[in-house]
């Protein structure tokens, strides 16, 4: 009793000052939500459109595509492993003035998109959204697991290997894709985005000529790569990939690995490794004093080297430097 | 059902076919061959009205029969099962009005992630001494939109007291003017700490200052409505969140009246440095009911706490080679006002820590500690850890901790070890951040 007593005096004693702190708080919170309610939005830009795009590739692609017409900001960097992208809040607010967000899918960016996307607050780019364009619907998608996968595999994608952009081919399909997407947003510009699309046609399939014709007196040459991000540019343009520094997608090499990697390599003749420029080299250069093979470092992205400017020039410097190399190794 | 039909009306063309070929060969009377076209025609069309009748018959058959609940037994659903099949033989069992293969789609993503924690050493004074070796928690997670304007997390956790819902909220990302509305269970967005679930902590326990003034392990998580709002200016991005909750969090605050709500304000500052570097910067003002006036069950004092914070988080990580360097420093300092009975206590506590990627599985932290007591000010914990993290892949976690700590009032410094083991299953989760 004589403690309820003392609470009593005490709860007097500092009533009025904690009820002012807790007004004071109350006030601050209200603040906070009237603030945020009554505050006007921000005003976006009208007269171009705001794309982001998870990757460069993307971007670039859509740069060919949009023109002047649009606005164009990519996330990760080409020279950025784009699996393990860090969710800034500086994307957040790239992503809160997008009108098209154009996603690689396949669970390339499951690790950081979705909490963005999430908390950009913007209806348009929201997941099924009209402005959220997953760029791998219509395009030729390859690895997609046959049988069963489970995480003992490694980092292994369950709907298909996500690098397709690799393929020129599919680079043509995903710019239709933008174009389409575009002209739903501004029909106006239709004409706009059409006449692009056809010039960015003609310029890439004279592109591909030039690099087939480049490559063709090395098809079926076989190389190793690091990860597996290269399947598309090898089928497109006839390297035999058959073996990976990586023993499972995702996880780093291991002596063993290493071990029996060069023993395949030395057993087959294999004179190129192929290293995406944000891996250590320090494996693959064991590997190539090992076997007398080439590490190449070889962007699998637009910006992954700087030479790797815009989406012609990815696949200009990545043939260039893998007809050279194999030039300087003595043809096959 | 539409193959049997397909099937009559293709054997009829054969027949009408076969029949008419040798007639053509023979080159009859068109009468004749025009009157037996017509005789076929009838046929197919009483045959097509047969096969009507018994396809409206068979589909209020199955219209009328009654649905198979989930409470029924098994036995029950599997006697059913082969009259559907019978009649329809394309998609699978019904069962419980759920088909069995499109409603998997809807499926939210789910993860389990243990911890199992093992302690060595002596710890006197420690008011929650680990034991020696416990699956410290279990969590599951179920995340999924709702629909076009919705998603919902839970957050189940299952320790060694028992289960409970960790947190459990929807939020409305599109709510017009740039509101990101949250309602639900939530851990509140006080400082750094405390909005981090276990498994993504860079610790293997939380430090001093969120367990004796931030309410611990289970922190100030309560049920209540959260607003947040990307405040619009040229330089940087900021963001102001107010969160209203019942007043129902651990030791922090406690309200016995429906209107003693806790209310909670947050600022956050975020800039890029540069590609590699940002700041992280944070100030937090909490205040409610505490429960030092509560005796026998009813609240006679109607004491209040409240929480000021401020944290600041400084990242590094070269974008070329993300994925075998980063630095990660981080610091909370918390001030505390508690009332109470013998007057109000003035609480202050911090810590400071420094995470450093060695490469690409391995991490090496160190934290300083230093927190007073809610409601004994006078009462001053102080520690230091060191700490060593491996990683075999994105889904486990190795780490090993050595604590020492000096607790208040001990003339003795406890040195204890801890080892933590973590693995999740599941959905893929996003990164932290």
């Amino acid at each position: 009793m004589e403690e309820r007593e003392g609470v009593r005096w005490c709860a007097t004693q500092l009533g009025s000052k904690g009820k002012r702190h807790m007004h004071m708080t109350r006030h601050v919170v209200t603040l906070v939500v009237l603030s945020s309610l009554m505050m006007p939005a921000p005003i976006f830009a009208q007269s171009k459109l705001n794309v982001v795009a998870t990757t460069e590739d993307l971007a670039s692609l859509a740069r060919e595509v949009g023109g002047d017409r649009i606005n164009v900001e990519g996330i990760a960097r080409g020279y950025q492993d784009p699996h393990f992208v860090e969710a800034k809040p500086s994307f957040i607010l790239k992503l809160q003035k997008a009108d098209l967000l154009i996603v690689v899918g396949l669970e390339l960016e499951i690790g950081w998109l979705p909490p963005l996307i999430l908390q950009s607050r913007n209806v348009k780019v929201q997941v099924g959204a009209e402005g959220y364009l997953d760029a791998s619907q219509r395009v030729k998608i390859l690895d997609i697991p046959t049988s069963q996968i489970t995480r003992a595999m490694g980092d292994v994608h369950p709907l298909g290997n996500p690098h397709y952009w690799m393929d020129p081919e599919n680079g043509r399909i995903i710019a239709r894709e933008v174009a389409d997407k575009l002209s739903q947003f501004r029909p106006g510009d239709r004409a706009y985005f059409e006449q692009r699309l056809a010039d960015f046609d003609k310029r890439l399939t004279e592109a591909e000529n030039r690099w087939s014709a480049d490559v063709a007196p090395y098809k079926g040459i076989k190389v190793v790569t690091y990860h597996r991000s290269f399947p598309n540019f090898a089928e497109r343009f006839g390297l035999d990939i058959v073996g990976y520094v990586e023993p499972r997608p995702g996880i780093p090499p291991s002596p063993s690995h290493t071990f029996e990697l060069i023993q395949e390599m030395k057993r087959l003749n294999i004179k190129l490794v192929l290293v995406e420029p944000y891996f250590d080299l320090k494996t693959p250069e064991a590997i190539g004093r090992s076997t007398g093979a080439q590490v190449l470092v070889m962007p699998p992205s637009v910006g992954g080297v700087k030479e790797a400017t815009d989406y012609f020039a990815l696949f200009d410097y990545n043939i260039k430097l893998l007809v050279n190399a194999i030039k300087a190794a003595g043809g096959k | 059902m539409r193959r049997s039909l397909m099937a009559s009306v293709l054997m009829s063309a054969l027949a009408l076919v076969s029949v008419a070929s040798p007639a053509l060969a023979q080159a009859p009377d068109p009468e004749a061959v025009r009157k037996e076209i017509e005789q076929l025609r009838k046929e197919f069309e009483e045959i097509r009205r047969q096969y009507g009748a018994r396809l409206a018959a068979l589909e209020a058959k199955v219209a009328a029969a009654p649905a198979v609940t989930q409470e029924q037994p098994a036995a029950a659903a599997a006697a059913q099962a082969p009259v559907v099949a019978d009649i329809q033989p394309q998609p699978a069992p019904v069962s419980g009005g759920a088909s069995a293969g499109a409603s998997k789609v809807f499926n939210p993503d789910i993860a389990a992630i243990g911890n199992f924690l093992g302690s060595v050493g002596r710890s006197p004074g420690n008011p929650n001494p680990g034991k020696a070796l416990e699956l410290h928690e279990s969590e599951v997670s179920l995340q999924a939109i709702v629909d076009p304007y919705a998603r919902a997390d839970f957050f189940l956790s299952f320790g060694e007291q028992g289960v409970g819902v960790e947190e459990g909220f929807v939020t409305f990302p599109t709510i017009p003017g740039g509101v990101l509305l949250k309602v639900g269970k939530m851990r509140a967005a006080f400082g750094k700490v405390n909005g981090l679930h276990t498994h993504v902590l860079p610790w293997a326990d939380r430090p001093l200052v969120t367990r004796n003034l931030v309410g611990g392990e289970d922190g100030i998580n309560d049920a209540g409505i959260s607003v947040a709002r990307i405040i619009p200016n040229p330089w940087f991005f900021l963001e102001a969140t107010g969160q209203v909750f019942r007043g129902d969090s651990a030791d922090v605050f406690q309200s016995s009246r429906r209107g003693d709500l806790t209310y909670l304000a947050r600022l956050r500052a975020y800039q890029d440095l540069g590609e590699a570097t940002n700041i992280d910067l944070g100030a937090s003002l909490a205040s409610g009911h505490n429960n030092a006036g509560v005796l026998d069950g009813v609240d006679l004092g109607r004491f209040t706490t409240r929480l000021s914070g401020l944290d600041a988080t400084l990242r590094w990580k070269p974008l070329q080679r993300s994925i075998y360097h980063s630095f990660i420093a981080r610091s909370e300092f918390v001030w505390s006002r508690r009332e109470q009975g013998g007057g109000p206590q003035s609480a202050f506590g911090y810590y400071v820590s420094g995470d450093y990627q060695l490469g690409r599985r391995w991490f090496a932290g160190v934290r300083v500690d230093r927190s007073a007591h809610a409601d004994n000010a006078g009462h001053i914990d102080t520690g230091q850890a060191l700490v060593l993290t491996y990683m075999p892949s994105e889904f486990s976690v190795v780490r090993g901790m050595y604590r020492r700590t000096r607790y208040a009032q001990q003339t003795q410094t406890s040195n204890e070890f801890l080892m933590q083991f973590q693995f999740a299953i599941g959905a893929h989760g996003a990164h932290p951040f």
